[in-house]
């Protein structure tokens, strides 16, 4: 019993630092620029498929090994800084004026053209890169082994979320970021540039779901399809954490993660669509989600 | 509704049964598919019409055909028209459960719950094989159509005709709705709940009975889909597929209930040509052709109708 | 004469702000009564109160004797209270005609029809016979998103008309009006509200509005009743000491 329990805590774990940088980026998007992006699932197949390619490449030049690892946040990088002001400039900015179903609209369009991109670049077959995920070999906790890579993933996602807490309220550009997401006409209204902030805030998202993707490719077959799974399971972890915010996406991800643990050693069957229960049982009970504000029109 | 319209609309609906019997089997085909595409299509345009974009009527859309396999599997009905009414009371009694809490939310958080919901019907069509056929879904024998059994060659054309006359008659009752008090109070709730909850009206009330009547189409498309195809699988209840649904809808436009059907009709012979041509690019002509839409023709290719107008006055 | 509608120690605050204060109003059938005060004072949302938008945190609210504290706006509206508002609530993307027949779909307890049209006969006459009164018969078949403010408010006051309302309560009817059309506009409104009986409060920046057009008038200040009585009288009486108001 015990030995399950502390099996599930420990899967539960990694699969919420897997979930929490994806929600993070896509939560601090939605926050600042009111726009919920479903291409955020191509960022990080985006990331994904970069950084299995620079893996491959780095794999194939007799290199120091462990420089692998920096292919990662390479990878995350990449993406970010060319996707994410290419789209934001490009074609969301003219979208904020519109309806927030146009909106939505606008990021699954992109989801779509994401889609095939990727397939264009990389083609359709699985992708491996596993070189970053077997080097650095297994550890044993009580009676299981787990890999390394796993808790380097756990790692990642503490570091990534202390880093951007400390950004957020320690550094006059995050000051303004919040600002902006708890009220942005006032933020109009106090002379920030807010285009070069909504820049900076997709960017850094960008960056993030591309890290995701990045930290998860030697983990997986890289292929085609992996960003229309996980927008979804990011939706629920912001759902249930409330958009626009960074404890509710930490709170959101670990209550996901372990509930999937749970269930995928408890009760297989339910793997699947115990997520998306939640998921709708908190947009039922407290649509806000656990960290969210309510808002009142003015008449 | 104007006698010229009438005319053109029994016209193009004569015309569109007599070319079943003329046209090569798998085109006939593709119009079947369209058409049932285009009434899951004309249930996302329905809830546009308020405002609300979802993004899970690929949930009624796969209850819709699921039921219709059931109850071939399990019933043993073979007969179409049963199987029609079967799947889409059906899909409309799950609207109305999951109506009732849908119904309260707007923008994102319905198009995030209609997506929760859909998403939770595949993870139970995926998981449960002993009774979906997991992945592999199921196959629905060639049913009956009004008490015949038709032979392989004929049925592809008998079903189309079928699918035609339930396109019809939904697109009779739909333009009908529209008309109506609730209709337009659907288009006022996009306008201004305030005043319509001012008028002592329930905007609750209005969004969910629009949302079971959404139901009942997608649902009916699902099973059209399902008898024509001859096969379910989860896929059709994946949130990709209401997206499809989604953008069809864009394609066509929410103005007329005509709109939509067009829409999945250019939509189905795209795909098509696409996949067979272009099978790498052709979502993301999609997705550009639906990012020059949203800008510059919000109303969709619909708006094509009026060109006409504005020469002739220039 | 009947109260129409009467409040007891109606409170409610908005963090540190106070809006309304136990508010003890009374309102008797066939008045005209008006509600000045400076901006915050709590007048609108007296008005949210009464029509159940926002709930009250302690006190009550009685229409025609009847307790409808905590009700919801609809069910309010149905009892026979009906509103307008500073910024005219229409939908702007219907035509006139088509705002006012769901005014009368409402009034016949017919929104939920599916199937007969809205555009019936014996809806549309009466519908058009209403929107003539208030001088928007040529408009009828324009979206609304067209008309000038002063229609969009006198379409505003038709709409809430057109359910019988016993209490009509008004929002500043004459704000975003040209001072020139203020006094038509209101011309209009009296000339059919007061044959119809109806009882009206209307909120009121403009003094000489309030003068001409009100019986009574209360001054609302951070959430009080602070005078209450004969316009030109408390008028007079507010104006000499200038500190009190703005």
């Amino acid at each position: 019993m015990i030995d399950t329990l502390v099996v599930i805590g420990t899967d539960g774990l990694i699969y919420a630092a897997w979930l929490f940088l994806i929600a993070l980026g896509l939560s601090l998007i939605y926050g600042v620029l009111r726009v919920l992006n479903i291409a955020h699932g191509s960022f990080y197949a985006l990331g994904a498929y970069a950084a299995a390619s620079l893996i491959g490449l780095y794999g194939r030049r007799d290199l120091w090994p462990y420089g692998v690892y920096l292919m990662i946040p390479l990878a995350a990088l990449a993406v970010g800084v060319v996707v994410g002001p290419l789209v934001e400039r490009g074609i969301l900015r003219w979208m904020y004026p519109r309806e927030p179903v146009y909106q939505l609209l606008a990021t699954y369009a992109l989801f779509l053209i994401f889609e095939d991109l990727t397939k264009l670049v990389w083609g359709v077959d699985p992708i491996y890169a596993y070189a970053p995920y077997t080097l650095l070999g297994e550890v044993s906790i009580g009676d299981i082994t787990y890999p390394w890579y796993s808790l380097l993933l756990v790692g990642t996602a503490a570091v990534v979320g202390i880093l951007v807490s400390v950004f957020i309220r320690r550094t006059r550009t995050g000051r303004i970021i919040v600002a902006m997401i708890e009220d942005p006409e006032m933020s109009m209204a106090l002379g920030i540039d807010v285009p070069r902030m909504s820049v900076l805030a997709f960017s850094i998202g960008t960056v993030l779901a591309g890290l995701g993707g990045a930290m998860t490719a030697p983990m997986i077959a890289v292929m085609p399809g992996m960003g229309a799974e996980v927008i979804v399971l990011a939706f629920a972890v912001v759902v249930l954490g409330g958009l626009g915010s960074l404890e509710g996406a930490a709170v959101g991800a670990l209550l996901i993660g372990l509930l999937r643990a749970a269930t995928v050693h408890l009760f297989p069957v339910l793997e699947l669509f115990v997520i998306y229960l939640v998921m709708a049982l908190v947009l039922i009970l407290r649509p806000r989600g656990l960290w969210g504000r309510v808002e009142v029109r003015r008449l | 509704m104007k006698p010229r319209a009438v005319l053109i609309g029994v016209l193009s609906f004569v015309g569109l049964g007599a070319v079943g019997f003329v046209l090569p089997r798998w085109t006939v085909f593709l119009f079947s598919l369209a058409l049932a595409r285009g009434l899951a299509a004309l249930s996302v345009a329905l809830l546009m019409r308020a405002g609300l974009v979802s993004f899970g009527q690929s949930l009624f859309f796969a209850t819709g055909a699921y039921t219709a396999a059931f109850m071939v599997r399990l019933l043993g009905v073979r007969e179409a028209g049963l199987l029609l009414v079967g799947a889409v009371i059906v899909s409309m009694t799950v609207a109305a459960l999951t109506g009732l809490w849908i119904a309260r939310y707007r923008e994102i958080f319905f198009a995030m719950l209609s997506l929760a919901f859909t998403m939770i019907l595949y993870g139970w069509l995926l998981k449960a094989y002993w009774i979906t056929g997991g992945t592999d879904g199921l196959r629905i024998p060639p049913p009956t159509v009004l008490g015949t059994a038709w032979s392989v060659d004929t049925l592809r054309s008998v079903l189309y005709e079928a699918t035609l006359v339930c396109t019809a008659v939904a697109l009779v009752l739909i333009h009908l709705f529209l008309d109506s008090p609730l209709g337009y109070a659907l288009r006022a709730v996009r306008d201004n709940e305030v005043r319509l909850e001012y008028l002592g009206s329930s905007v609750w009330q209005v969004v969910y009975w629009a949302y079971v009547l959404a139901a009942g189409l997608a649902g009916l498309g699902g099973v059209l889909t399902a008898l024509n195809v001859g096969h379910v699988d989860p896929q059709l209840a994946y949130w990709t597929t209401a997206g499809e649904f989604v953008f069809i809808t864009l394609l066509g436009g929410t103005e007329s209930v005509l709109a939509p059907l067009i829409g999945a009709v250019v939509f189905e012979f795209l795909r098509t040509y696409a996949l067979k041509y272009a099978p790498y690019t052709w979502q993301m002509a999609l997705g550009g052709m639906m990012l020059l839409l949203i800008l510059f023709m919000p109303r969709g290719l619909w708006t094509l109708r009026y060109l006409r107008f504005r020469k002739a006055v220039s | 004469m009947t109260v129409v509608l009467e409040t007891e120690g109606l409170t409610r605050r908005f963090g540190q702000v106070v809006a309304a204060e136990d508010l003890a109003v009374q309102v008797r059938e066939g008045e005209q009564v008006g509600i000045v005060g400076p901006n915050g004072a709590g007048k609108t949302t007296f008005l949210n109160l009464v029509t159940g938008y926002i709930p009250p945190e302690r006190g009550t609210i009685r229409f025609m004797g009847r307790d409808i504290t905590g009700l919801h706006p609809r069910t309010i509206t149905r009892l026979g209270i009906a509103r307008t508002f500073q910024i005219p609530q229409l939908y702007s993307n219907l035509t006139v005609l088509e705002n006012m027949l769901l005014a009368w779909a409402a009034r016949e307890g017919r929104m939920m029809d599916p199937w007969w049209p809205l555009r019936r006969t014996a809806w549309v006459e009466p519908a058009m016979d209403l929107l003539a009164r208030f001088g928007l018969a040529d408009d009828a078949d324009r979206p609304t998103y067209t008309l000038p403010e002063g229609k969009r408010k006198l379409l505003d006051v038709a709409l809430a008309l057109a359910l019988r309302p016993r209490l009509l309560l008004m929002d500043e009817p004459t704000s975003g009006v040209s001072v020139r059309e203020k006094f038509p506009l209101m011309d209009t409104l009296m000339e059919i509200l007061l044959p119809a009986g109806v009882t009206v409060l209307f909120v009121e920046h403009d003094m000489d509005v309030v003068l001409r057009y009100a019986q009574r008038v209360l001054v609302f200040q951070g959430g009080r009743v602070v005078a209450d009585g004969d316009p030109q009288a408390v008028l007079s009486e507010v104006l000499a000491a200038p500190s009190k108001t703005k």
